[in-house]
């Protein structure tokens, strides 16, 4: 592996953030600190959601099951394992389910991936609520010395994770195989690449780091339920965000999940009553004025700049 | 161009807004409310939580405020939607606390927010009157989180409540020892039913029919076409809003037989009784109020005068006494919130349900069980505690 000069420059500038970021909580134990494990929580789960989805055009749904895989892997756990084998079981656990998903589904392709992702978070919620209700399962208490300063730095932590195996990825052969993929796939068939086994190893980025980003949140949560735990609309406000950023580039959904977070936090603070209206009316705005994100939005200018610049 | 109106208008708008802080500071009391307005719980937040809230601020208000050391302070009320989502209760109890200054805040709606809301308020340092949530773990709880309380009783006594009634119908010669045991397989109704199970068979009841449904279950037909072939005395169900609904209204069409008939959460609602009239005579519940007495009429007729709508059997006059508890605490101590917390520790409240004080494990150990529909009035016929119990009547029909 050969670096560049402008590949060790962006990786410097990439660890200086973090660790300017890293030192949040001692700046701010309280609110700031409330909306920056928000933050990292969108970052992780949108940037690891655009890692799969980005190149291969395949929209999946299915962050809210991993997630809540995850939560259910502390929430059983915490009593008799450390907290970071937990987390580390979680990324295995969903890893492997999202093998077994992409092995069933990601032959197919369109709608039909959607719909199966969709379906998978109800899927794996009922499964748990039977086994729950066959065992007389009482619910889960998730009591930890974990504070909202360790949250933030094991999501950061995970957060850095994610954009080095982006990085790497977009490297690698696989990476250059997802985005012929994502041109055309029938190329991409006949130019050698085993196409399905790309998309699943790549699918189990995403599925791993959504069950870790849950089992470090349980704590957070302290109760563990089926219907907090696999709320739908968890997998909505990541493709939301991943899409308002940009998924074509690795920074892209962290431009989308810093100005959503604040839109969110502005939006519920000041209309209490109407909140998910007026979430709703900024998903439109934002799919009629910002169709390519802010990425799109910034290449059309560089576009424009350069094309003056031409004539 | 001209820059002085523009600057002029900075300088006032900062001046207005200085001296509406230091206004807002001084004479008013800040007060916190999140809970659903919108996702699963809202219809019980809507029916129980909110309205309670505002009942007792527009009280307090119209009274000219809470005395706090010698001074009549008004209430501000602040409240959030969380979209019965933890991580919207997480940051709207976090702005509530350091962005807005609530002085205190009133505890969320439903077991999961409140305990994801819990950590906060003891960081800091907000007493937290927690009343639907209702668990066994208590003396866990209040040992992790010293500033939570309890108001509305135990899975367990919740259960064993009911298993009492029918006892006593039972040793009565009122009906047989046949029961038919259904739950929805959610959080609450799987551990209502985990508990409730050993002790039906301690007392020597047979369950002849046992099931649970899946949350949302449209077609409740099955179950209680199932219940029915079973020939059970009595019909358990460990329900939750639209399958209490939609278990009486199958029960109805199927005429089921039974001479007790138990649905949970949100049978005590208004809704109920306004939806089945006649039918719902003799339906069973969990919860239940004294609504004779003079305290809950007064509330009930306030609750629909200033909200429009009526307060439900059970949680609404808890959440209105818990509030209470609060009022009483501020004007005992004044707006210091760990001496609040301590006089919740060791002090007795007069509350609409009678007296309320709280025990070694931060909970109110006298609270409502079991209620039945009786005379379209939804009364309290089991309770640990609390005076105005009155007898069970048999379910005779659904006309």
């Amino acid at each position: 592996m050969s670096l560049t000069g402008t590949d060790i420059r962006n990786l410097c500038f990439a660890t200086l953030a973090f660790a300017i970021c890293a030192l949040l909580p001692f700046g701010d134990n309280g609110y700031w600190l409330g909306l920056g494990v928000t933050i990292a929580m969108f970052t992780t789960l949108a940037t690891s959601w655009a890692l799969f989805s980005g190149p291969t055009h395949y929209i999946s749904l299915a962050t809210a099951a991993f997630f809540g895989v995850g939560t259910y892997v502390t929430g059983l756990g915490i009593e008799t394992l450390p907290f970071w084998s937990l987390v580390g079981l979680a990324g295995l656990i969903g890893a492997v389910l999202a093998a077994l998903v992409g092995l069933a589904t990601l032959r197919l392709s369109g709608v039909y991936f959607v719909i199966f992702t969709l379906g998978l978070a109800e899927l794996v919620r009922q499964v748990i609520t039977w086994v729950q209700n066959n065992t007389g399962q009482k619910g889960l208490y998730v009591l930890t010395d974990l504070d909202e300063a360790g949250i933030y730095w094991w999501l950061l932590g995970l957060a850095a994770v994610v954009f080095l195996t982006g990085w790497l990825i977009g490297r690698s052969r696989l990476g250059f195989a997802l985005r012929i993929i994502g041109d055309d796939e029938t190329v991409a068939d006949h130019s050698g690449i085993n196409t399905a086994r790309a998309k699943v190893l790549l699918f189990m980025v995403p599925g791993a780091v959504a069950a870790m980003t849950g089992a470090i949140l349980a704590p957070r949560y302290v109760y563990i339920e089926p219907s907090l735990a696999f709320a739908p609309i968890l997998s909505f406000q990541v493709v939301i965000m991943a899409l308002l950023g940009g998924a074509s580039r690795l920074w892209g959904p962290l431009v989308g999940v810093i100005p959503f977070t604040f839109l969110l936090e502005a939006v519920s603070s000041n209309f209490p009553n109407q909140t998910t209206l007026v979430i709703g009316v900024a998903f439109l705005v934002i799919v009629y004025l910002l169709p390519g994100g802010f990425v799109g939005l910034l290449d059309k200018i560089m576009y424009r700049v350069n094309a003056k610049e031409r004539s | 161009m001209n820059r002085r109106p523009f600057l002029k208008l900075v300088s006032a708008l900062t001046i207005a807004s200085a001296f509406a802080a230091s206004a807002a500071s001084a004479d008013t009391i800040r007060i916190g409310a999140v809970a659903p307005k919108t996702g699963p719980l809202a219809g019980g937040a809507t029916v129980t939580q909110w309205p309670s809230i505002y009942l007792w601020v527009d009280q307090i208000n119209k009274a000219g405020g809470l005395t706090v050391d010698g001074e009549k302070m008004m209430i501000e009320l602040i409240e959030y939607d969380d979209q019965t989502n933890p991580g919207e209760t997480i940051k709207a109890v976090q702005r509530l606390a350091t962005q807005d200054d609530a002085h205190f805040i009133i505890a969320p709606y439903g077991t999961g927010l409140n305990l994801a809301a819990a950590p906060l308020f003891d960081r800091y340092g907000y007493p937290q009157i927690a009343v639907s949530a209702i668990t066994d773990q208590q003396a866990d709880l209040s040992a992790k989180f010293p500033n939570m309380f309890f108001t509305l009783g135990t899975t367990t006594a919740l259960a064993a409540d009911v298993v009492k009634v029918l006892g006593e119908m039972r040793d009565a010669g009122q009906m047989g020892d046949k029961v038919a045991m259904v739950n929805v397989a959610d959080a609450f109704g799987i551990e209502l039913a985990t508990a409730a199970k050993p002790l039906f068979e301690e007392a020597g009841f047979e369950i002849v029919y046992e099931t649970s449904y899946p949350l949302g279950t449209q077609d409740l037909s099955p179950v209680i076409k199932g219940a029915a072939a079973a020939e059970p005395d009595a019909f358990i169900a460990w329900s939750y809003p639209p399958d209490t609904f939609g278990l009486t209204e199958q029960a109805m069409i199927e005429n089921l037989d039974v001479k007790a008939f138990y649905t949970a959460v949100a049978t005590p609602f208004p809704g109920y009784g306004a939806r089945f009239g006649a039918a719902a005579e003799g339906v069973l519940g969990a919860g239940g109020v004294n609504p004779e007495s003079p305290a809950f009429m007064e509330y009930a007729a306030a609750h629909e005068a200033v909200t429009g709508s009526k307060p439900d059997y059970w949680a609404s006059a808890t959440t209105y006494a818990s509030l209470e508890i609060l009022a009483q605490s501020i004007e005992a101590v004044g707006l210091d919130r760990a001496a609040v917390t301590a006089h919740l520790k060791d002090s007795t409240f007069d509350t609409i349900l009678g007296p309320i004080s709280f025990d070694e494990n931060n909970s109110n150990p006298d609270f409502w069980t079991v209620g039945q529909w009786q005379g379209g009035v939804f009364k309290g016929v089991a309770s640990r505690g609390r005076d105005g119990t009155v007898p069970v009547i048999l379910k005779e029909g659904w006309e």
